[in-house]
């Protein structure tokens, strides 16, 4: 037994949170992927204790046909100035298929 | 005015051969590939299968004449040969939409693979693609939910899903059962699976199991934060008490539910798929006795043909095949069945065995589900492979674990999360698998683990069932 680990229990939001947090570069990359796929970026926020509700807050609108890396990256670092505390979300939504291609917490909370 | 009745046994070619029709856009087309009996020649084989499927019989019948035989009878209207087999051909037969009662899969096959598979003049016979005419789509119900509600549903987003089934496959009771399946969700699965044989045998009857489960997900989406399902298997020996178990699993709050399409059958469920849009459950569908009807390469029903009387039939998710694993599974003709499952549009493609373009319209589709002797080692294929719009069902690739189902879970989680996390910064996951799964250890001691345990298992026999080419 001595070689077997207890397995520790956290709360998770989703896509990537078993990764460690991204780094700047890496957050960069996964932007230039939804820009690449044509979906249309938005950044979600809420509080942490609320992260299982499917209605998150709306950093002001979704930024359809916005294709800046940078422009899309202030709007994530502007949610999380606002909002130090809460869980910021990046979403690609694929107004096609009503869905979002991608989604995960970019700023974990404090 | 009709012909004159004549009594006695005509050859088939004479009504069903028919090599100058064009199909309507309204007709129900079928290719089978024939291996006639010795003597009998391609255009009488293949006008008797059109025979035998649709309005013939072995003699005339004055009764024909009572009718516009023209109009509903199926014709026999190209042959071609089989790339790489000289005995067999393929035969295209074209049927009126007519001769199908609206929305009944049950009344397509009855037709199509009815009496005649045991027609004495063909040796063998199998059913490789059917066309279903977009007319004939939209009186079918379809996936329950498909795969955008799905996503809606469970919050699940840019991957694809986790699942794993739980062993060992019977013996467990309830309890210890409710115990794999918590430990499995609060590592990090999405999904945890009844095997496809948990009906509600003596040591552990369906209630039993259902009441246990549903408060192994209720912890298991309090701790973690996620929402998450087990497939409660409904399937049962008669449909009273199948709708019974559903009930029950909705009275519970669960998800989704499970059914077995071909043992239950497709009356079953149709009707099962229709409860679940009603009543709000996903629909997870096995397809037990597949293998029994599609491997054989010279007789029975390409598994391809199976995919779409699911699709039509309903249900949410399908097991494909995982081409890695342990089970058989051809990669080109993996994909090319993949797509007529999640796709609304897939053109004929012979190189991935698709004989027939395929519209559907709005139906919406399903999650394809690898599942069957996959482990972390296999992660960047199976992403590479399936792309986002499926599950992948890790069974003792997460209860192996040397430390136990939620470490086990989390080791495919995170490998998971670090294949679909390089795919996307533009890394090719499968040639460059390995770096990204070591990278992605470095962070996380239960992949570690996880790698170290399965690093030599590998599944390299022949298919049997392989596409027609030339070099077979």
């Amino acid at each position: 037994m001595a070689d077997v680990q207890d397995y520790k229990q956290v709360r998770r939001y989703e896509t990537f949170s078993y990764l460690p947090p991204m780094s700047a570069e890496q957050i960069r990359a996964q932007i230039q992927y939804i820009v690449a796929q044509g979906w249309n970026p938005a950044v979600e926020h809420v509080e942490p204790s609320r992260s299982f509700t499917h209605y998150w807050y709306m950093w002001k609108l979704p930024m359809f046909g916005e294709r800046s890396v940078d422009a899309i990256l202030a709007e994530l670092e502007a949610c999380h100035r606002e909002y130090p505390g809460h869980l910021v979300k990046l979403i690609g939504y694929d107004n096609y298929t009503q869905s979002q291609g991608l989604a995960f917490v970019v700023y974990r909370g404090s | 005015m009709a012909g004159k009745y004549e009594a006695g046994v005509k050859e088939y070619r004479h009504t069903y051969w028919a090599p100058d029709y064009v199909p309507l856009e309204s007709d129900l087309l079928a290719c089978f590939k024939i291996i006639p009996q010795p003597g009998v020649d391609r255009e009488e084989a293949a006008a008797a299968v059109a025979a035998e499927s649709s309005t013939g019989t072995w003699t005339t019948v004055w009764t024909d004449l009572l009718t516009d035989m023209d109009y509903y009878k199926g014709r026999a209207y190209r042959i071609e040969d089989v790339p790489g087999d000289d005995a067999a051909f393929y035969a295209f037969i074209a049927y009126p939409i007519d001769l199908f009662e609206e929305g009944s899969v049950v009344n397509v096959f009855t037709s199509l693979v009815g009496n005649v598979f045991g027609f004495k003049a063909v040796r063998a016979l199998r059913l490789e693609d059917v066309r279903f005419p977009l007319h004939y789509v939209m009186t079918c119900n379809g996936p329950s939910h498909g795969i955008q509600v799905e996503r809606d549903l469970l919050d699940k987003y840019g991957r694809p899903m986790l699942g794993c089934t739980i062993k060992p496959k019977l013996g467990l009771s309830a309890k210890n059962y409710g115990r794999a399946v918590y430990e499995a969700l609060r590592g990090g699965l999405d999904f945890t699976k009844d095997d496809e044989n948990v009906n509600s045998q003596p040591f552990m009857r369906w209630r039993d199991r259902f009441l246990f489960v549903a408060d192994a997900i209720h912890n298991a989406e309090a701790q973690t934060g996620e929402r998450k399902g087990h497939y409660l298997n409904v399937t049962a020996p008669s449909p009273e008490e199948m709708y019974e178990r559903a009930e029950f699993a909705k009275e519970l709050g669960m998800p989704i539910i499970m059914h077995d399409f071909l043992t239950g059958g497709f009356c079953a469920n149709t009707g099962l798929a229709r409860w679940c849009r009603k009543n709000g459950i996903l629909l997870h569908v096995h397809r037990a006795m597949h293998a029994v009807i599609d491997r054989n390469p010279n007789h029975g029903i390409h598994f391809r043909v199976l995919t779409k009387a699911l699709r039509l039939s309903g249900g949410d998710h399908l097991h494909t095949g995982t081409v890695v694993g342990k089970l058989e599974g051809d990669r080109a003709s993996t994909l090319g069945w993949i797509d007529l499952l999640r796709e609304s549009y897939i053109p004929e493609d012979r190189s991935r065995g698709i004989f027939f373009d395929q519209d559907w319209g709005s139906m919406p589709g399903a999650f394809a589900v690898a599942s069957g002797g996959i482990h972390v080692w296999h992660m960047p294929a199976l992403v590479s492979i399936f792309g986002d719009d499926s599950v992948l069902q890790f069974g003792g690739g997460t209860l192996g674990h040397p430390w136990g189902n939620a470490a086990g879970a989390a080791a495919n989680r995170v490998a998971l999360e670090a294949c679909v996390e390089a795919r996307n910064r533009g890394v090719e996951i499968e040639k460059e698998g390995k770096e990204v799964l070591m990278n992605a250890a470095r962070h996380s001691p239960e992949l570690k683990i996880a790698l170290e345990t399965w690093k030599e298992i590998k599944f390299e026999f022949d298919t049997v069932d392989k596409l027609d080419v030339q070099n077979r």
